[in-house]
């Protein structure tokens, strides 16, 4: 077994592009979920609208690139206005159904032939609609070290994906801190206590779902950018459980919590992933029990199972605090 | 003379292979189209035939065919007595092959109407391109209104298998507040299980088929409400952890499933072909037949039991306020244990229904699991006859909707339906108003 090329591999997942774009997704999702207690399961819905808002915005319509970012947190504001008018005022699990609805529906919309001019079908939309984002690019070479490697493209965006999740992070740290961050936290815990004090709770509700969105749409724009492609089936509801999955490993209602369950959710997959990998290919583990093409779906199996026995076990993830996160108070 | 001989057997062998080959490339480019020595092209050309048949598999004379090739080809042809058409082309390209749909006797169509060009790839000479254009009862010339019949047939039945699923799912809803997103993957696990038990063991289905339903009714039923449900009550895990952790459990089933199953879409070995009987109106395969007349005879026995035994009363006091039901002497962890046992058998069963008509794959529970929820929500969370409602208002949206939309986005309008009606009666058509808040 090649043990350096898996410590390559692990390194470089742990702060590449898949972990930039799940820690911003789980940043959003923290602001519903963490600190409103809102059950939004279509954050995978809100990746896809960032997503093709750019990807539609330049290769389809020709608009520049940094106006299709505009495009995009507008459409990612109206998307959470059409989730939250009718569903935040009922109970919880009528968002967790909506959303996971709407999320579906936008998946079903950009994979049909119907609108296969405008959005790619089923085999999405690929083309340069990132080369003015890339044309910035500063680095003329990739990083090649014995332990982690980056092409030139993935090694800027890793860098600017990086200085965003800071920037919103710092962002989400001021928020959650102010008198509006306290209110939403009170609305978590009991919606009616804060009812009676004379807040608007319907109000902050949505405030709380479109800021979230946003973030959940910037995470579009990397995922999109970082490939140059978008695909339909990349949005489906399983990208918004992993993001559950790593919003409830570091730890809900923490400010830096999807940034470390980000890191350890991408450690632990690819590090999981090239061991089996090298296991099977080298004869350690029999051909009759796990192909070379079935190690991804173990890698499933373990992400359904690390979701079930962590909400068991530890619902308030690795720097969680139970005490904060009374998430039944209302159900 | 033996050498002679064995010559032409080899190269006959080489030519069968090698129109195989052909025939895998051709089959790449384009379905429908095959190889055959049929016409025997010469070296120097290619020829494109074809035999046009009806529904009845007798041949259609005097249809119009017209192609349209490289270099500015193009040819028009009709169809002769025998319904065969043959057209000679004398270079490599991408040709289109037209059908003249207003010549085809009423009442006959394409059986896919977006297939009335065919692309072929003429990719070398001396070939012949047999090009079929599948026909059957005419779904293009159909007007609307003939075609809402066979709709609402299908949206019926659909609306059937999603009750039977709903039911369960919402039973288990009202008895323990779990919003059990893994409801769906009992619903491939009836269908693989019927599909191993018909395969690997040879069971006929009306073996296989009740046999699968008690074992998953006792499996997905009994054992996961005793093993997983059960102990996390005890703990007083929360309402929304237990829902997360039914989002960890659906993920870990599903994919086990592709790890046992592969991830292609398989077909029962019985039955699995079988033609629909024309009743005028609407076509229905017998066994489409039998199975629905199942599907009702178990939602009428599941809801004489809510209604009349004493276990199905006491459920209703469970859903209702388990407290005060606890503290009228019933039974409540028995109750909740016999509503996870009959949601996992009418589950089960409906899986099965759509494993008998369209075959199981694993996903099968996932793609159903969002029409069961809009049809639970539409009729009220909660309520078992608000359930039942729902269902067959989704099922019949679904179906009718194409007549509007296209067929691929059928699940899009019940979505969009399903968010409307949470914007203008959330609690659902049967469903009280204090549930909502």
């Amino acid at each position: 077994m090649d043990f350096l090329f898996i410590a390559q591999q692990t390194l470089g997942a742990t702060i590449g592009v898949n972990t930039v774009i799940f820690a911003l997704a789980a940043i959003g999702l923290n602001m519903h979920f963490g600190y409103t207690g809102l059950l939004n399961f279509g954050q995978a819905g809100f990746l896809a609208v960032g997503a093709y808002s750019v990807a539609v915005s330049v290769e389809t319509y020709g608009v520049p690139l940094f106006i299709s970012f505009l495009i995009g947190i507008l459409n990612s504001v109206i998307f959470a206005l059409i989730l939250g008018i009718p569903t935040l005022r009922l109970r919880a699990d009528y968002l967790a159904i909506v959303t996971i609805a709407a999320a579906e529906i936008i998946r079903k919309v950009t994979r049909s032939a119907t609108f296969n001019d405008v959005l790619g079908g089923s085999d999405g939309i690929s083309g340069k609609f990132g080369k003015d984002f890339f044309d910035f690019n500063p680095f003329k070479s990739g990083l090649e070290t014995s332990i982690i490697r980056f092409s030139a493209n993935d090694l800027w965006v890793v860098i600017v994906g990086w200085t965003i999740v800071a920037i919103i992070t710092f962002l989400m740290w001021v928020m959650v801190n102010s008198p509006w961050g306290r209110v939403l936290k009170a609305i978590r815990e009991d919606e009616d206590a804060v009812r009676s004090l004379g807040k608007n709770v319907y109000l902050y509700k949505m405030q709380s779902l479109i800021i979230g969105g946003v973030i959940g749409s910037i995470a579009g724009f990397v995922y999109a950018l970082s490939r140059q492609s978008v695909q339909p089936d990349n949005y489906s509801t399983a990208l918004t459980f992993f993001t559950y999955t790593v919003l409830i490993l570091g730890g809900a209602a923490r400010v830096f919590s999807p940034i470390i369950g980000a890191m350890i959710f991408w450690f632990l997959i690819v590090f999981i992933e090239q061991m089996l990998r090298q296991a099977v290919t080298a004869g350690y583990i029999p051909e009759w029990l796990i192909g070379v093409n079935q190690v991804g779906q173990i890698r499933f199996m373990l992400m359904g199972l690390g979701l079930m026995l962590l909400m068991i076990f530890r619902p308030q993830g690795i720097f969680g605090d139970k005490k904060e996160l009374a998430l039944d108070a209302r159900a | 003379m033996i050498r002679q001989s064995s010559l032409n057997s080899v190269s006959i062998l080489k030519k069968v292979i090698y129109s195989l080959v052909l025939a895998i490339i051709a089959g790449i480019f384009s379905f429908g189209v095959s190889l055959s020595p049929a016409t025997a092209a010469q070296a120097d050309e290619a020829v494109l035939y074809g035999v046009v048949t009806d529904k009845d598999d007798l041949p259609l004379p005097g249809i119009g065919i017209s192609v349209i090739g490289p270099d500015g080809f193009e040819d028009q042809v009709l169809t002769d007595a025998e319904g065969a058409w043959r057209i000679v082309t004398k270079a490599t390209g991408v040709y289109e092959i037209s059908i003249d749909e207003n010549s085809l006797p009423k009442g006959q169509g394409l059986t896919n109407p977006e297939r009335a060009t065919v692309k072929v790839s003429v990719f070398m000479l001396g070939i012949d391109l047999a090009i079929q254009f599948p026909i059957g009862v005419g779904v293009v010339k159909a007007t609307r209104l003939e075609r809402a019949p066979q709709l609402a047939l299908d949206g019926l039945i659909l609306g059937l298998i999603i009750g039977l699923a709903a039911l369960g799912l919402n039973l288990i809803f009202g008895t323990t507040g779990l919003t059990n997103f893994a409801h769906g993957e009992i619903l491939t696990m009836g269908g693989i299980i019927t599909y191993y038990l018909s395969l690997n063991f040879g069971l006929s289905l009306i073996i296989a088929i009740p046999l699968a339903i008690l074992i998953t009714a006792a499996v997905a039923g009994w054992a996961q409400n005793q093993y997983l449900w059960k102990p996390l009550r005890r703990r007083g895990t929360g309402l929304i952890a237990m829902l997360v952790v039914s989002i960890g459990f659906a993920i870990f089933i599903r994919y086990f499933f592709l790890f046992i199953f592969g991830g292609g879409t398989k077909q029962l070995p019985q039955y699995a072909g079988q033609a629909g009987l024309d009743l005028g109106l609407v076509s229905i395969t017998p066994k489409s037949i039998i199975t629905t007349i199942f599907a009702i005879i178990f939602l009428i026995l599941a809801t004489l039991w809510l209604l009349k035994t004493k276990m199905g009363k006491a459920s209703r006091a469970v859903a209702d306020n388990p407290a005060l039901a606890s503290a009228s002497g019933i039974d409540v962890e028995k109750v909740i244990r016999s509503v996870w046992i009959l949601g996992a058998a009418l589950a089960a069963y409906a899986g099965i229904i759509l494993t008998t008509n369209q075959g199981v794959s694993f996903l099968m529970g996932q793609d159903t699991l969002l029409l069961i929820f809009a049809a639970v929500t539409l009729g009220g969370l909660g309520t078992a006859n608000g359930a039942l409602i729902g269902s067959l208002i989704i099922g019949l949206m679904v179906q009718l909707s194409t007549l509007f939309i296209p067929t691929e986005l059928k699940y899009v309008g019940a979505l969009v339906v399903l968010i409307l009606i949470l914007i203008i009666r959330p609690q659902g058509i049967l469903g009280k108003k204090d549930r909502i808040g």
